[in-house]
C-alpha cells in the first residue's frame, strides 16, 4: 500500500516542508547505488569493543528517541554515545548491519514496508526475519507514529467527532491536505474510499499553512503525523483510524544481536523502555523539541527524569552557543587540515609525474579529473562502504575531491615555464632532482600555490556535506537547522563556514610571500 | 677541446643540421654566422648535450659525449644564451652561484669567486643583491656571463648574448667582452647574426646555410675569397658595419 521509498514519512519527517523536499529522485537514485554498493561490499560488521555507539535518523523524534536511549544507557553505568541525525532509513540501517553503530529507533511500517520491502514478511514474523540479519528488536515503545486526520479540538468536540468514520455525518467540511497526501495512494484518494468520504471541499496546500487555516476557521480538517508537534501546539484532535486504513507505525529500537554478549545489559536495559512512551508523551517531546526549540537531549532527559525512577538524575551538560562553535570549528578544521594535508602531499608529486613522465599525464590528469566531476555528496556516500560513517571517510572523500586543483595547477605552472630557463638549468648540468627542488618547483610556486588555495576553499564549503556522515563540523548545525526549520541553527554553520572560507583565502595571501619567492613578486 | 665528427640533427622532417665536421681552435673564440634557421643554436646545443646528435660524436677533451658522462661535462662548459637565461626567482648572486653551492663550496669561496667575476664582468656588487627584474638588459648579460663562468670552464659558449641589447649597451658589452675573451684564453664558440659582431670578435668564423657549414676561416679570408655567391652575398648584405670596422682597423 505505501510505496517503500524516500518519500515514506518515517525518513525524514518532522517539519511538513521536509515532506516535500525529500522526493527529490537524485537522493533516491544515490540511496539506490548505496544500497547496491553496501549489499555488494559489506562483510562481518566492526564491532566496537565496551562502548554503545546509538545512532538516529535525520528527524526530530529520531534524535529524540536516539538522545533517550543514550541517557537511559549511561545513567544505568553503560558507556554510551549518540551519531545523532545520520541520514536516512537505508543508511541507518546499513549503518547498523556493519556494526558502525549499535543500536537506533524504528517503525514497524518502516521494517515491513521499506527495509523489507518486496519480501512480504508478516508482522508477526518480524523478530524472526530480523535475526537472520543478525539484528533483534525490541517491542514497541508504546507510540504509533503514522498518518492521522486531525481537527481542532473544540470543533471536534462541538460536532462530536472522535473517529475517521464520525466525519461521513458532515459533508459539508472543508479538508485542507498537504500536497503528498492529496497524491499518494494510500493517502487521500483511498482514504476517500476506504471511509466512503462524501466532502466535496477537498483542497491541496501546504503544510504550514493548512495548520493555520485550522486556526483561522477556512478549513476543518487536515491530515499529519500522530505524534506531530503542531498536534499540541494547536490544539488538535487526532481522530481514531477505526477502519484501521493507515498502517502501523510502531516505533521500538533495533540493536545488533551480538549486543546480547557483548553488553548483556544494555539489550536489557532497552526492553525496560518497552511500552513507556505514549503517542501524548512523544508529541509534547516532539514540540518542545521543535517549537520550543529545547535540545533534544535535555528533552529527553527530562522525559526519563520525569517517568523513570532513577538512581541519580539524568543531567544535561547544557552547551553554549560559543562551546557549540568551538566544537564544530574543531572538527572542521580537522577534516580540512587532514584531507588538504594529505591532498598536498600526493597531488604534487602526482603533478610533477605528470610533466615528467609523458606516458603519464593522460592517466593523471584524466583519473583526478574523473574524481572531481563526481558530485561530492556522491564520493562522501561511496566512502561508506568503504570505511564507515564518520571523520576518516569523510577525510578520504575530502582528498580525492581536493587533488584535481593542485594537481592540475602543479602540472600547468610546470609546463609553463620557458623554455630557455628549462635549458639553461639543463646546461648547469645539475642533477634532474636538484633542478626540480630549486628551479622547476620553485618557478611553479605560484601556480601550485593558487591550486592549493582552490582546493582548500572549495574543501571548506564541501567538509560541510560531511556532517551527512557523521562526520560533524559546521555542517552539523545545519543539518540540524534544515531538520528544525530554524534559520538561526543554519547561519551557525553557513556563517563560519563562510569565515573560514575567507580566512583560508587570506592566509594564502600571506602565505604566497613565503612560498613565492620575492623575485617572481616584483614588477619589472 | 671540442670536436664534432658527421653530426647531423633532424626535427621531423626538417633537417637543423646535415652532416658536420667542426672542431673550434682551442683557447680561441669561434663565431658560428648566418641566416636565421641554419642551425647555429642547434650546432652549440649538441655541443653540450642539450640535445644528441642524430648521427656522428661530439668529442669534449677527447671523450665522446654520452648520457653517463653529459652532466659532468657540462660542468666544464658555460653557456650564455639571450637575455642572460637568469632564473627570475634568485637574486644576481644565488644566479651565479647555484651550481657552486650544489658542489658544496663553502661561504667563503663562493664570496671570493663572486668578488672576482663581479670585478672580471665589471657588475657593480650591490647588483649582486638584485633579482633581474631589477636589473638592466645589459647588467642581466654580465650575470649571466659571471654564471657562466662561476666554475672556470674550458669552454664558453654564447648564443646571441648580446641579440636583445640596444646598440650603445651593446658595444660597450662587446669590448667587455672582447676583452674578457682575450684575457680568459678559453675555448669560445659564440653565435652571432650580425657580421660586424662575428669580426669583431672572431678568430675564426663559421659561416653557415641551412644546416651546412658554407665557409670557415678568418674574417678577411671570407670577405676576399667567397667559397660560394653566398658567402659574398650574406656579407654585402652587411656592408655598412664592415666599413665601419675597416676604418676602424685601417
Ligand atoms: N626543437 C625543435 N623542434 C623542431 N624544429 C626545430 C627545433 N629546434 C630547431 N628547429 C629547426 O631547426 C632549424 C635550425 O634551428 P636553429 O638551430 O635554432 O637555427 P638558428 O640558426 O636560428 O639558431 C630551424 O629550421 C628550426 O626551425
Ligand atoms: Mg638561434
Amino acid at each position: 500500500m505505501r510505496i517503500p521509498d524516500e518519500t515514506n514519512p518515517k525518513l525524514l519527517r518532522q517539519s511538513p516542508s521536509a515532506r516535500v523536499k525529500i522526493q527529490n529522485p537524485k537522493s533516491k537514485t544515490s540511496n539506490t547505488i548505496l544500497v547496491f554498493l553496501l549489499a555488494l561490499l559489506f562483510g562481518a560488521g566492526t564491532a566496537q569493543a565496551q562502548e554503545i555507539t546509538v545512532g538516529s535518523k535525520k528527524f526530530t523524534e529520531g534524535v529524540i528517541l536516539g538522545e533517550i536511549a543514550t541517557h537511559w544507557l549511561e545513567s544505568n553505568g553503560v558507556e554510551a554515545v549518540h551519531r545523532a541525525e545520520l541520514g536516512g532509513t537505508q543508511f541507518l540501517w546499513q549503518a547498523l548491519l556493519s556494526g558502525d553503530i549499535d543500536l537506533y529507533a524504528d517503525y514497524t511500517g518502516t521494517l515491513l514496508e521499506e527495509i523489507l520491502a518486496g519480501q512480504n514478511v508478516s508482522p508477526d514474523d518480524l523478530p524472526e526475519v530480523l535475526a537472520t540479519y543478525g539484528v533483534r528488536m525490541t517491542a514497541p515503545l508504546g507510540f504509533n507514529d503514522t498518518y492521522a486526520i486531525g481537527m481542532k479540538e473544540e470543533r471536534a468536540e462541538a460536532l462530536g467527532i472522535r473517529s475517521i468514520s464520525d466525519l461521513r455525518d458532515h459533508p459539508d467540511l472543508r479538508f485542507g491536505f498537504s500536497n503528498e497526501f492529496m497524491d499518494r495512494a494510500d493517502g487521500w484518494p483511498s482514504l476517500r474510499v476506504a471511509y466512503t468520504l462524501p466532502q466535496s471541499f477537498v483542497r491541496g496546500m501546504d503544510n504550514d499553512l493548512a495548520y493555520q487555516g485550522l486556526e483561522t476557521g477556512t478549513i476543518d480538517v487536515t491530515d499529519l503525523y500522530s505524534t506531530a508537534a503542531e498536534i499540541a501546539a494547536y490544539g488538535l484532535r487526532v481522530l481514531d483510524d477505526d477502519l484501521v486504513h493507515f498502517p502501523e507505525y510502531q516505533a521500538l529500537y533495533l540493536y545488533r544481536s551480538d549486543l546480547v554478549e557483548r553488553a548483556p545489559e544494555a539489550a536489557a536495559l532497552l526492553q525496560r523502555l518497552e511500552g513507556t512512551i505514549t503517542e501524548a508523551m512523544m508529541t509534547a517531546m516532539n514540540a518542545r523539541a521543535v517549537l520550543d526549540k529545547v535540545p533534544e537531549t535535555r528533552v529527553a532527559a527530562d522525559f526519563l527524569n520525569e517517568h523513570f525512577d532513577l538512581a541519580q538524575a539524568v543531567t544535561v551538560q547544557e552547551e553554549t552557543f560559543w562551546s557549540r562553535l568551538w566544537k564544530h570549528t574543531k572538527e572542521h578544521l580537522l577534516l580540512v587540515i587532514v584531507s588538504l594535508l594529505a591532498a598536498i602531499l600526493v597531488a604534487i608529486p602526482l603533478g610533477v609525474v605528470a610533466v615528467k613522465v609523458a606516458s603519464t599525464e593522460q592517466i593523471i590528469l584524466g583519473t583526478v579529473g574523473v574524481i572531481y566531476t563526481i558530485p561530492s555528496l556522491a564520493l562522501l556516500v561511496f566512502m561508506i562502504p568503504l570505511m564507515g560513517i564518520g571523520g576518516p571517510p569523510a577525510m578520504v572523500a575530502l582528498f580525492l575531491y581536493s587533488l584535481l586543483p593542485i594537481v592540475r595547477n602543479t602540472h600547468a605552472g610546470l609546463h609553463d615555464i620557458p623554455g630557455p630557463l628549462l635549458e639553461s638549468a639543463e646546461a648547469l648540468g645539475l642533477p634532474p632532482m636538484a633542478k626540480l627542488r630549486q628551479i622547476e618547483l620553485p618557478l611553479a610556486a605560484r601556480s601550485i600555490l593558487a591550486g592549493i588555495q582552490t582546493s582548500a576553499v572549495i574543501n571548506v564549503g564541501t567538509a560541510t556535506l560531511g556532517a551527512l556522515i557523521g562526520a560533524g563540523g559546521y555542517g552539523q548545525p545545519i543539518l540540524t537547522g534544515i531538520r528544525l526549520n530554524d534559520t538561526g541553527l543554519i547561519l551557525q554553520g553557513a556563517v563560519p563556514a563562510a569565515v573560514l572560507a575567507l580566512v583560508v583565502q587570506a592566509l594564502f595571501g600571506l602565505a604566497e610571500r613565503v612560498f613565492v619567492a620575492k623575485g617572481l613578486r616584483l614588477k619589472g | 677541446m671540442l670536436d664534432l665528427q658527421g653530426v647531423s640533427k633532424h626535427y621531423g622532417s626538417t633537417t637543423a643540421l646535415h652532416p658536420t665536421d667542426l672542431t673550434p681552435a682551442s683557447g680561441k673564440t669561434t663565431v658560428l654566422i648566418g641566416p636565421s634557421g641554419c642551425g647555429k643554436s642547434t650546432l652549440l646545443r649538441l655541443m653540450i648535450g642539450l640535445i644528441r646528435p642524430d648521427a656522428g660524436t661530439v668529442r669534449f677533451d677527447g671523450t665522446a659525449l654520452g648520457a653517463e658522462n653529459v652532466r659532468a661535462v657540462r660542468q666544464r662548459m658555460g653557456y650564455v644564451i639571450q637575455e642572460g637565461g637568469l632564473f627570475p626567482h634568485l637574486t644576481a648572486r644565488d644566479n651565479v652561484t647555484l651550481m657552486a653551492r650544489h658542489l658544496g663550496w663553502d661561504r667563503a669561496r663562493l664570496d671570493a669567486r663572486v668578488a672576482e667575476l663581479a670585478a672580471l664582468v665589471q657588475l657593480p656588487e650591490e647588483r649582486l643583491a638584485q633579482y633581474p627584474v631589477q636589473l638592466s638588459g645589459g647588467q642581466r648579460q654580465r650575470v649571466g656571463l659571471m654564471r657562466a663562468l662561476v666554475l672556470d670552464p674550458d669552454v664558453l659558449l654564447l648564443d646571441e648574448p648580446l641579440g636583445a641589447l640596444d646598440p650603445m649597451i651593446r658595444s660597450d658589452l662587446q669590448a667587455d667582452l672582447r676583452a674578457i675573451f682575450r684575457k680568459l684564453q678559453k675555448t669560445v664558440v659564440l653565435v652571432t647574426h650580425d657580421m660586424g659582431e662575428a669580426g669583431y670578435f672572431g678568430d675564426v668564423i663559421v659561416l653557415l646555410r641551412a644546416g651546412r657549414i658554407v665557409q670557415q676561416g678568418a674574417l678577411h679570408d671570407l670577405v676576399r675569397t667567397p667559397a660560394e655567391p653566398f658567402v659574398e652575398a650574406f656579407i654585402n648584405a652587411q656592408r655598412n658595419p664592415l666599413d665601419a670596422l675597416g676604418r676602424q682597423e685601417g
